[in-house]
């Protein structure tokens, strides 16, 4: 009878059978990808997903990606209660935060992920497990494809933590042995030699659907730009004639074209936010979303609701949005707001300012601070998406107006290819500006400052803002103050350190490798 | 040839009945034999001469005959044994086996039916709360067949259960939450349990190994006897519930007069009604519960069947409760006073219709002002707040009357538990006696959740198409689940009196325990029962696992005075992997019955005392809760739910997601030492047993953080820290008056325990611990904190800071670690929840054929969280909205907190004193004597439940089983009347 104790799941598959064969082997890159997706297995209603000690929700890939880059900035403030998240905007978090540690778990839970999928699908297992012909390109592709997922949460790591644990395939999970700590400068050389690796083996770009979702050469090329402007952040020398190839290789290559089709529903920029954005000619590598099949409380369900008031009242619908009711939660600063002179000819400036004041007073009450129309669970027609709650709007982690706005910064900080930038350039403002010239600029208008103040304009609320304010190291300073930066209702500087968040005190009292962040 | 006689008789009990199974022994020699079932018996070859014959039987006091024995002719020896009037000889039932109790060496309590709480007694378990030192039972409210939380001696674990193992006629139970049943426990009727034993310390429950850790309850279900004569009784008791309090929040006038002066922009918003929202869901609810049972024996077949049926309604409207049960014993020995069989075969069939707690929550806040009804029939005429287009609003409060009534939640439970008991006396060796035990626990359960089309809460559940105003969801769906537990046990008994003095008993035992749970995955509907909402899970639940076990155990007695105990056991589990699920579980345990001692033999002061002390280890693994399954070893993938695909090149794929193991996770143990004194006075009249413990648990089940990168979670069920337990325990018994009228019985009890977590793994400087037990209101607040010497139901809370009248200065609170500034990290550990002394009293008095009870109860250092005042003690209620006011607690016109905010929830502020003295029950009993001619006894009861709580508590009630006060259902106040007929 003692071998009724080797008792095994009766559902719930061994290694081996999930790698048994091809379509194994995309299920669990699904997994992968959909890692910035949902948050767990069970679903959005289940009690737990794939991060623990923090609500579920809140765990997910992009809403906290989100709430880092955007609520900590000029360009998004909240008004909800959960814990720690005025931390985010007051810069007071503290290693102990349960958002800090979730928004790290996430990311390293992602990378793990990828590892393990890494670590079963080598030419070696491959080939032992019989796959060939069509589907060994397929599943190289893929490979690729998690190689460069894995990647991009690296990049988060770097860029939010500077210094985080590191692991490949080649280190065994489900052991003890915690892993090394690696430095910001080692982890961008990684990156970039990870990234140019796997150029060969990514499909390449393409409009068609049948690659929609797929991360392709032009998403790697895009975050080796990102990188590659950053670099002056990341290791102490710049990069920006690297950043203006890769950014080149983007748009000269990558087949892109901005959106610039408005419907009689939607401008031609909104159509990027709309449950239809996967049409969109622009968006160069998504988070996919579906209102039945792709649930998740963060996400773009998170960024259409938490901005929409909590029911209809004169200045609100929350059916315009798609959605039953709202969060009532985000909305902005002042400074967001002034960004745009004419937020009539600006097709971008899109504000609910009924029942709002412009100035925020207070954190707590939604009524204070103008709401950014963005994302919305209707498509470019008015079509409501499927569900009421969860939006089908796809995330676009990367698209093109960002790349060229990388490419004109690039350009005016190298001084090089200056006509090409400013039409680059002239290309968003003209589509901003329903595709008239009443908002084009001319070369001397194209300087750093422009640029910093046209891709909060552009690119708001998409989780750049962050990144962008360090660069231009407006961040911390006091060179560059908002409402209730550093926890005061004028805004102060904070310490320098505060640019990078802390390593969570959980992953210190287990790690005895890694070394706290200067200044936590 | 030898000289040899032999002797003959019959051992009898008090009503000259024959007592089978009685021990017959020659004092010196190795000679005994047992009497047969009518208590005959015949012992030879004695040597001739002097000899003394000792007749013993457990709960009898021993008689020695001198007799002197004749070669070749039989003496007659015919005795009456008599009860042992000061119980120390009763039997008590431990683990695979009963003992004398003045044999005992472990921490265990009795406690039998005439002890039991009285009243409406729905589950088992409230029998005996507050009558057992060590143990407290928390009800989670007070809805019919709600959860019970036991603590014996306080939790041992972090993660990993901390309940008792519960043993029902033999047969571990699985206590694991049964789907359509809040409280598998109350599946069992409570008319047919006879006696409670409950194992404390190691050396009591080490026998039960690996499920032993927090302690283990044994209940004993009614039987026949032999020779009893058929005798029906009948158990009727009428009930009726009234809820006596209710939270402290503003009536309509108050509400009005608030608003207008703290919002006068808002009064707009009010209604004309003058509604008491927790009139409208609360009731007073009737309880009509009818046992009827029959115990006798037919020829040599004892029995004792019963059936019971319940009808409970729950005070919050539409809560409701119906149980039937059934029951049979047979327990006839056959094969010459050789074989005892016991079978036992329980059943219950239970219809739950249960009510949205959730209820209870918005009849606080919902406005005061507005009516019940309004002559909407789209809502089901009840009001609720409507758009212009008379559509529903969104995230508003529903009318909690329409939440209750426009829901239908039902649920069908039958579970059934069964065994069968053979013990066999071999014939050649009459002192040892092979157990075979075969028993099972299956439940089946149904349910379905219906949520009306009119329900304005679900408008526009699905699917949305904003033109159409008259789109509704509701919700419709159905669950199954099944379980089927087996059993086997067989163990040898072997009992050896070598001398007068010596007395051996050793056993050896095999245990085979088997639990399978599955469940279907349905579609879920709107509530049109037939429009898919949400898809199945591509998988049905499936989940099994079994737990192989070795036991043994030694009892020796010296000259009736030094008693030793020594227990092993070894448990496999199939939930830990190959090489970690094995593990031994030692105990060993030793007891002095000090007065048998000639200084104290002749003793008027002591009429007994015992010194116990006992050490032992004990193991858990039950990790499910913690683990999520019961294979937390093996690395599994888990295919997502159709809501969780995730679509590339335009093609849908359902992920397998990785999930988190843990490869070496292995047994939780438990150390305890016990050191207890048993006290006899006055001929025992006066009883007091205190005990001191010390349970030391190491390699801990916790969920705790691990090193980023290493597994498919950021946290995992490890073995890692320990915590203690420390406390004392005093029980007294004492039967004050004794006389042939006037009797007066009292038992007090009292425990003291400190916990505390000792080691949780390594430890950076700043690490603030693992947070707990989440809050309502702010997504993620967590009010607990596992930290290092701290108890483990400590609170993680801000100090809050007053001003000079007293009241809590809004958003200020202490820099306690004094860096400068006020952050997450100034919370600091503040008091628990749990209790640190527990008291318990219960009086009997009786004159003639009338009686009174009470029993009082009374939990002393434990905190509560007042969650409502924290949600509702602000005027966010009535400044928070455009669309609507809602209700605000009397606290909101104390404090003057306009908003709600984050960092107030963790505020000091909200943990209250929750120390109480609750008078459980009050029961006047009259005993009508013989009636029907003669042929029935009949006794008549009244009783009151709930009869007064005494607490500074300012929340509703302070007994809350986790500390976090919300949403509680109020415990009703119980008036019964009970008839007890015997025919």
């Amino acid at each position: 009878c003692n071998k009724d104790l080797d008792r095994t799941p009766t559902y719930d598959l061994s290694t081996d059978a999930v790698y048994k064969d091809a379509a194994g082997y995309r299920t669990v890159a699904a997994k992968a990808y959909s890692g910035f997706a949902v948050t767990g297995p069970s679903g959005p209603g289940a009690s737990t997903g794939d991060i623990l000690g923090i609500d579920q929700g809140t765990s997910d890939y992009v809403r906290q990606l989100w709430s880092a880059q955007e609520l900590t900035t000029d360009e998004a403030i909240i008004q909800w209660g959960d814990p720690g998240i005025q931390d985010w905007h007051n810069m007071n978090w503290t290693s102990s935060g349960v958002l800090v540690q979730g928004l790290y778990s996430r990311i390293l839970y992602e990378i793990t992920v990828c590892n393990s999928f890494l670590a079963e699908a080598t030419d070696a297992k491959l080939s032992a497990r019989g796959i060939t012909g069509a589907d060994l390109t397929d599943i190289k592709a893929y490979r690729a494809e998690v190689r460069f997922l894995r990647a991009l949460a690296y990049y988060h790591a770097l860029d939010l933590y500077g210094n985080p644990p590191f692991a490949t395939e080649t280190d065994p999970i489900g052991g003890t042995t915690p892993p090394k700590q690696t430095t910001r400068a080692a982890l961008f050389t990684y990156l970039e030699s990870e990234l140019k690796a796997i150029d060969t083996d990514l499909l390449a770009p393409s409009q068609s659907a049948n690659q929609y979702g797929r991360a392709s050469k032009a998403a790697a090329w895009t975050l080796l730009a990102k990188l590659y402007l950053n670099a002056q952040v990341y290791t102490g020398t710049a990069r920006y004639a690297d950043c203006l190839t890769y950014a080149a290789k983007v748009i000269d290559t990558g087949g892109y074209s901005l959106q610039t089709t408005a419907t009689n529903m939607a401008t031609a920029y909104s159509r990027n936010f709309l449950t239809d954005n996967n049409t969109s000619p622009e968006i160069i590598f998504p988070i996919v979303f579906d209102g039945k099949r792709t649930q998740s409380y963060g996400g773009t369900t998170f960024l259409t609701h938490a901005p929409v008031s909590g029911t209809a009242d004169k200045y609100w619908n929350p059916a315009k949005y798609g959605i039953g009711a709202g969060w009532g939660g985000t909305r902005t600063t002042p400074k967001l707001f002034q960004q745009f002179t004419d937020t009539a000819a600006d097709t971008r400036g899109r504000f609910v300012t009924g029942g709002q004041t412009m100035d925020v007073v207070s954190q707590t009450n939604f009524n204070n601070g103008y709401v950014p129309i963005k994302f919305k669970n209707v498509s470019s027609t008015g079509a409501a998406g499927a569900d009421a709650t969860f939006v089908d709007t796809d995330y676009p982690m990367f698209r093109l107006a960002d790349v060229y706005l990388m490419y004109a910064e690039a350009a005016v900080r190298t001084n090089a290819n200056l006509p090409q930038a400013l039409t680059y350039v002239n290309l968003i403002r003209s589509r901003a500006y329903n595709n008239t010239a009443a908002g084009n600029i001319a070369t001397a208008d194209l300087t750093l400052d422009f640029l910093l103040n046209e891709r909060s304009r552009e690119l708001y609320w998409e989780g750049t803002r962050r990144t962008d304010l360090i660069r231009y190291k407006r961040f911390t300073t006091a060179d560059y103050l908002w409402p209730w930066k550093g926890g005061v209702a004028a805004g102060t500087s904070v310490p320098d350190t505060r640019s990078l968040f802390p390593i969570p005190a959980s992953d210190l009292s287990v790690n005895p490798n890694l070394v706290q962040n200067p200044g936590y | 040839q030898a000289q040899t006689g032999s002797v003959s008789g019959r051992v009898l009990d008090e009503k000259n009945a024959g007592i089978p199974g009685a021990t017959v022994l020659v004092a010196g020699t190795s000679l005994g034999v047992s009497s047969d079932a009518d208590g005959n018996f015949r012992l030879a070859n004695i040597p001739a001469g002097p000899q003394t014959i000792v007749l013993t039987f457990v709960g009898y006091n021993e008689v020695r005959r001198p007799v002197t024995i004749v070669s070749g002719q039989n003496v007659a020896v015919n005795a009456a044994l008599t009860v042992n009037a000061t119980e120390l000889g009763e039997a008590v039932v431990i683990g695979y086996g009963t003992q004398r109790k003045q044999d005992v060496t472990g921490a265990i309590t009795t406690v039998t039916a005439k002890d039991f709480v009285q009243g409406q007694i729905t589950n088992p378990e409230q029998l005996i709360q507050g009558k057992v030192a060590g143990v407290q039972i928390t009800t989670d409210g007070g809805a019919p067949g709600a959860s019970t939380t036991i603590r014996i001696r306080g939790g041992s674990s972090l993660n990993a259960s901390n309940d008792p193992l519960i043993v029902i006629d033999g047969v571990p139970v699985d206590n694991s939450s049964v789907s359509g049943a809040a409280n598998p426990l109350s599946l069992i009727n409570p008319n047919d349990i006879e006696t409670y034993t409950v194992l404390k310390d190691a050396s009591a429950t080490a026998i039960y190994g690996s499920r032993a850790s927090n302690g283990v309850i044994l209940i004993t279900t009614k039987k026949g006897a032999l020779g009893d004569k058929l005798t029906v009784n009948l158990v009727s008791n009428t009930s009726l519930a009234a809820r006596y309090n209710s939270v402290p929040v503003l009536t309509a006038d108050e509400f009005r007069a608030t608003v207008q002066a703290v919002a006068p922009q808002q009064v707009g918003l009010l209604g004309t009604g003058n509604t008491d929202w927790q009139k409208q869901v609360f009731r007073t609810a009737m309880t009509y519960d009818n046992n009827v049972s029959l115990t006798g024996a037919v020829g040599k077949l004892p029995f004792r069947a019963s059936i019971g049926n319940l009808e409970q309604q729950g005070i919050l409207i539409t809560n409701r409760l119906i149980r039937n049960s059934g029951s049979l014993s047979l327990s006839p020995i056959l094969l010459d006073n050789h074989l005892r069989v016991n079978v036992n075969v329980k059943g219950t069939w239970v219809d739950n219709n249960f009510a949205d707690a959730g209820a209870i929550g918005s009849a606080l806040a919902f406005d005061p002002t507005q009516n019940v009804f309004s002559d909407n029939a789209t809502y089901g005429n009840y009001f609720q707040y409507l758009q212009g287009n008379g559509t529903p609003q969104q995230n508003v409060p529903t009318n909690p009357v329409a939440t209750l009534m426009l829901q239908r939640n039902r649920s069908t439970v039958k579970r059934s538990i069964g065994n069968i008991q053979l013990d066999y006396k071999l014939h050649f060796l009459p002192d040892l006696h092979a157990n075979l035990n075969l028993g099972y626990d299956v439940t089946r359960a149904t349910g379905n959740n219906l949520v009306d089309a009119r329900s304005a809460g679900s408008y526009f559940n699905n699917p949305l198409d904003p033109t159409n105003t008259t789109a509704r969801g509701g919700s419709y769906n159905y669950y199954s689940q099944q379980r089927n537990n087996k059993l086997l046990e067989a163990y040898l008994n072997y009992t050896k009196q070598f001398n007068e003095n010596t007395r051996l008993e050793v056993l050896a035992g095999y245990s085979y325990q088997d639990f399978v749970t599955t469940a279907p995955a349905y579609d879920t509907y709107l509530g049109d029962a037939s429009t898919v909402r949400t898809l199945a899970a591509k998988n049905p639940f499936r989940t099994q696992y079994t737990i192989i076990s070795y036991y043994g155990r030694a009892n020796l007695s010296i000259k009736d005075r030094y008693l030793f105990t020594a227990t092993l056991r070894n448990d496999n589990t199939s939930r830990f992997g190959p090489d970690y699920r094995k593990a031994y579980f030692p105990a060993g345990s030793f007891a002095w019955r000090i007065k048998e001692e000639d200084f104290l033999k002749d003793s008027k002061t002591f009429s007994d005392l015992k010194l116990r002390v006992g050490y032992g280890i004990t193991g858990q693994q039950d990790v499910v809760a913690a683990a999520g399954s019961d294979y937390p070893y093996i690395q599994r993938f888990q295919q997502n739910v159709p809501s969780a695909q995730y679509q590339l090149g335009g093609v849908y794929y359902t992920p397998y997601s990785p999930l988190g193991y843990n490869g070496k996770i292995k047994w939780e143990q438990t150390s305890t030492y016990n050191a207890g004194l048993d006290f006899g006075f006055l001929d025992n009249r006066l009883t007091l047993s205190a005990d001191a413990y010390y349970r030391k648990t190491t390699d801990l089940l916790a969920v705790i953080p691990i090193p980023s990168l290493v597994n498919f979670t950021n946290r995992l069920i490890s073995n890692v820290g320990s915590l203690e337990n420390k406390g004392i325990e005093l029980n007294l018994n004492g039967n004050v008056i004794q006389s042939e009228k006037l009797n007066w019985s009292v038992n007090a009890n009292a425990t003291y325990n400190v916990n505390r977590i000792l080691s949780l793994g390594p430890q950076a400087a700043n690490f603030q611990g693992i947070e707990n037990t989440g809050i309502s209101g702010g997504t993620g607040t967590n009010i607990g904190n596992y930290r290092v010497g701290s108890p483990s139901s400590a609170f993680y809370v801000y100090q809050q800071v007053y001003g000079a009248n007293g009241k809590p200065v809004d958003g200020v609170y202490v820099d306690t670690n004094g860096d400068g500034k006020v952050d997450s990290n100034d919370r600091r550990i503040f008091q628990q929840s749990a209790p640190k002394v527990l008291l318990g009293f219960g009086s009997n008095l009786s004159y003639n054929r009338v009686s009174l009870a009470f029993s009082l109860r009374a939990n002393l250092g434990n905190y509560v969280y007042n969650n409502v005042n924290s949600n509702l003690g602000n005027y966010q209620g009535i400044v928070g909205s455009t669309n609507f006011v809602s209700n605000v607690t009397r606290d909101a016109n104390n404090t003057g907190f306009l908003n709600r905010t984050q960092d107030r929830y963790s505020s000091d502020y909200y943990i209250q004193n929750a120390s109480f003295l609750r008078m459980d029950n009050v029961t006047l009993g009259y005993n009508a004597g013989k009636v029907l001619n003669g042929k029935g006894s009949l006794r008549l009861s009244a009783a009151v439940q709930n009869v007064f709580v005494a607490t500074k508590y300012t929340g509703l009630d302070p007994e809350i089983p986790n500390g976090v006060d919300n949403n509680v259902y109020p415990r009703p106040r119980t008036y019964t009347f009970g008839l007890n007929l015997s025919i």
